[in-house]
C-alpha cells in the first residue's frame, strides 16, 4: 500500500512541482506551439526538398516531440530536487526505489502521449494531411508506446543527472541525436548504414515507423513486430535506468556529491 | 569625450559580456552543437535531393541559423538573469542609459553565433562535403556582421518586452523555430502565402541571410545590408524607448527585483 501511495501520489506531487506551475501558461508556448512550428519546419524543408510527403514529417515529428517532456522531465526529477534541496531528504526515506521513481515517471508518460497526440491532431489539420478515422485510435496506442519508451531514456537521463549538474544540457543533446538517428525526418533506409543501425537501438524509431504504417491504412496487427520492439528497447532503458540510479545514489553517498550545485 | 567614453564603454560591456558567455559550457559549446543537429537533418533532407545547388542553400542557411538561436534563447532571459545574479539594480542605477548596457550585451550573444556559423560550414564540409563558395570574401563578412548587428537589436528589444515576465526564456525558446521557418535560412520565401512573406520582410535575418547569399555568389547585396540594419536600427529604437518606459514603471511599482 505505501509502496502504491508513493507511486501515484509521489509521482503526481512531483509532476506538479516538476514545472513550476504557478504560472502554468509555460506549458503552452514550450508543449503545445513549439511541437507545431517544429512540423512546419521540416515539412517545409521537405516540401522544399522535394522528399517526402507532409504526412511523413507531421507523423515522425508529432511522435519525436514527446521526447521533450519525457527526456526533460525525468531528468528533472533528479535535477529539480537538486535544485530545491530537497534530493538529499527524498533519498534518506526508506522508500522502495521502484515505485520512487516510476510513480515520477507515470505523469510524465501521460503528459508525452497529450504532447504527441496534440501534436499529431493540430500538425494535420494545419497541413491538410488525411489519416483514416479508424487509424486514429491505434495510432493512439502506438504514441502511448513512444512516450513510454521514451520515457525509458528518459530514466536514465535522470540517472545522469545525479552526476552531470547540466541536465538540460544532456536532455538537449539526446533530443537532438532522436531528431536525426530515429527517423522522424529521414527514412531509416535513407540514412547511411551505421547511423540507421544506431537507429534501431533507440527509443521512437519502431513506433514512429509503425504510426507511418497505420495512418497507411495498415492495421495494429501488421505493426505489431515495430510495436514489441519498441516495448522492449523501453523496458531495456527503464531498466537500466533505474540500476544506474540505484548505482549513481550509492556513488552520491559515498562520494557526498548528491547535492552539488 | 563623451562619444569617447561613451565607445569605450560599449566596447568593455561587449568584450566583458563575451568573455562571461564564452565561459560557460552551456552558452559556448551547447549553442554550437544545437544548430549542428538541425543542420545535420537539413544536409541528409536536402541530400536527398537530385539537385547539388540546393545543399550549397542548405549549407549556408544552416550555418547561420545559429546568430539567430543563440540571441532568441538567451536575450529573452538576460534581464532575468540579471535580477538572479542581484546585478539588476546596480545596472539601472548606473548613470549610463540602459540600452547602452544591453545592447552589447545582445551584440555579445549574437557573436557566439559565429562559432556556431563556423562550424556548421566546416561540419557541412567534413561530414557531407558541401563547401559554400564565396565569391566575394570581404562583403561575406560586412554581411555577416552587419547581420549579427541587426539580430543583436531585435534581441535588445526581445530582452526589454519580456522583462515583465518571470518565465520569459520560455517565450525566447518559442522564437527559435519560427524564425528558422520565416527568415529564409533552409526554406525559400515564396513556398509560402504572401502575408507570411511580410513577416519574414519585418525581420532582420530575412534580410541579412539575402545579403549573405548575395555575397556569397557574387551579387549586390547593397540593398539587403542596408535594409537589414534599417530593420534592425528600428527595432533598436523601439526597444530603447520601451526600456525608458519599462523601468519608470518598474521603479514606480518597485518591482525591478521582482524574482
Amino acid at each position: 500500500m505505501t509502496s502504491l501511495r508513493i507511486f501515484f501520489v509521489g509521482g503526481l506531487i512531483s509532476f506538479r512541482a516538476l514545472f513550476n506551475w504557478l504560472s502554468p501558461w509555460i506549458y503552452i508556448p514550450s508543449l503545445l506551439v513549439a511541437p507545431i512550428v517544429q512540423i512546419l519546419l521540416f515539412a517545409y524543408m521537405g516540401r522544399s526538398a522535394g522528399v517526402g510527403s507532409d504526412a511523413f514529417y507531421v507523423i515522425g515529428n508529432a511522435v519525436q516531440y514527446s521526447a521533450i517532456p519525457c527526456l526533460f522531465a525525468m531528468a528533472n526529477t533528479v535535477a529539480g530536487e537538486r535544485w530545491t534541496q530537497t534530493l538529499g531528504i527524498v533519498l534518506v526515506t526508506p522508500a522502495r526505489r521502484i515505485p520512487l521513481f516510476l510513480g515520477r515517471s507515470l505523469p510524465v508518460l501521460a503528459n508525452g502521449w497529450l504532447v504527441s497526440m496534440f501534436s499529431l491532431v493540430v500538425g494535420s489539420l494545419l497541413l491538410g494531411v488525411s489519416i483514416p478515422a479508424s487509424a486514429w485510435l491505434p495510432l493512439a496506442l502506438v504514441v502511448a508506446i513512444a512516450a513510454a519508451s521514451c520515457t525509458g531514456l528518459g530514466l536514465a537521463n535522470a540517472a545522469i543527472g545525479l552526476r552531470v549538474r547540466e541536465t538540460a544540457v544532456m536532455s538537449n543533446v539526446l533530443f537532438g541525436l532522436l531528431l536525426i538517428f530515429c527517423g522522424a525526418n529521414i527514412a531509416l533506409s535513407a540514412l547511411p548504414g551505421w547511423m540507421a543501425a544506431v537507429g534501431h537501438w533507440l527509443p521512437l524509431s519502431h513506433a514512429i515507423a509503425a504510426a507511418r504504417d497505420l495512418a497507411s491504412g495498415a492495421s495494429l496487427g501488421d505493426v505489431s513486430g515495430l510495436l514489441w520492439q519498441e516495448v522492449g528497447l523501453g523496458v531495456l532503458y527503464g531498466a537500466f535506468g533505474l540500476l544506474m540510479l540505484r548505482v549513481f545514489e550509492f556513488e552520491g553517498r559515498r562520494r557526498a556529491t548528491l547535492e552539488i550545485q | 569625450m563623451i562619444v569617447v567614453r561613451t565607445l569605450r564603454m560599449l566596447a568593455v560591456c561587449y568584450w566583458l559580456h563575451l568573455k562571461m558567455l564564452a565561459a560557460s559550457v552551456f552558452e559556448g559549446i551547447f549553442q554550437v552543437i544545437w544548430p549542428l543537429y538541425f543542420a545535420t537533418v537539413a544536409f541528409l533532407v536536402y541530400g536527398q535531393s537530385d539537385d547539388p545547388k540546393v545543399l550549397v542553400y542548405a549549407g549556408l542557411g544552416a550555418a547561420v541559423m545559429g546568430i539567430w538561436s543563440v540571441v532568441t534563447t538567451t536575450a529573452s532571459g538576460l534581464l532575468q538573469r540579471e535580477r538572479w545574479h542581484g546585478t539588476l539594480e546596480l545596472l539601472v542605477a548606473s548613470p549610463t542609459r540602459f540600452a547602452f548596457i544591453l545592447v552589447p550585451i545582445t551584440t555579445a550573444m549574437a557573436s557566439l553565433g559565429l562559432f556556431s556559423l563556423g562550424s556548421t560550414l566546416l561540419w557541412g564540409w567534413l561530414l557531407f562535403g558541401v563547401a559554400v563558395p564565396i565569391a566575394d570574401p570581404v562583403l561575406f563578412v560586412v554581411s555577416i556582421l552587419v547581420a549579427v548587428f541587426s539580430i543583436a537589436l531585435l534581441g535588445f528589444l526581445l530582452s526589454v518586452a519580456v522583462v515583465r515576465y518571470r518565465t520569459a526564456w520560455a517565450m525566447g525558446n518559442l522564437l527559435e523555430y519560427p524564425g528558422w521557418l520565416l527568415c529564409g535560412f533552409l526554406i525559400p520565401l515564396t513556398l509560402f502565402p504572401t502575408w507570411v512573406n511580410w513577416i519574414s520582410y519585418l525581420l532582420p535575418p530575412t534580410w541579412g541571410m539575402r545579403a549573405i547569399r548575395e555575397s556569397a555568389s557574387g551579387g549586390s547585396p547593397w540593398v539587403d545590408i542596408l535594409l537589414c540594419l534599417g530593420v534592425g536600427l528600428a527595432y533598436g529604437l523601439v526597444g530603447t524607448l520601451l526600456s525608458e518606459t519599462v523601468l519608470r514603471s518598474a521603479r514606480r511599482n518597485a518591482t525591478l527585483s521582482l524574482t
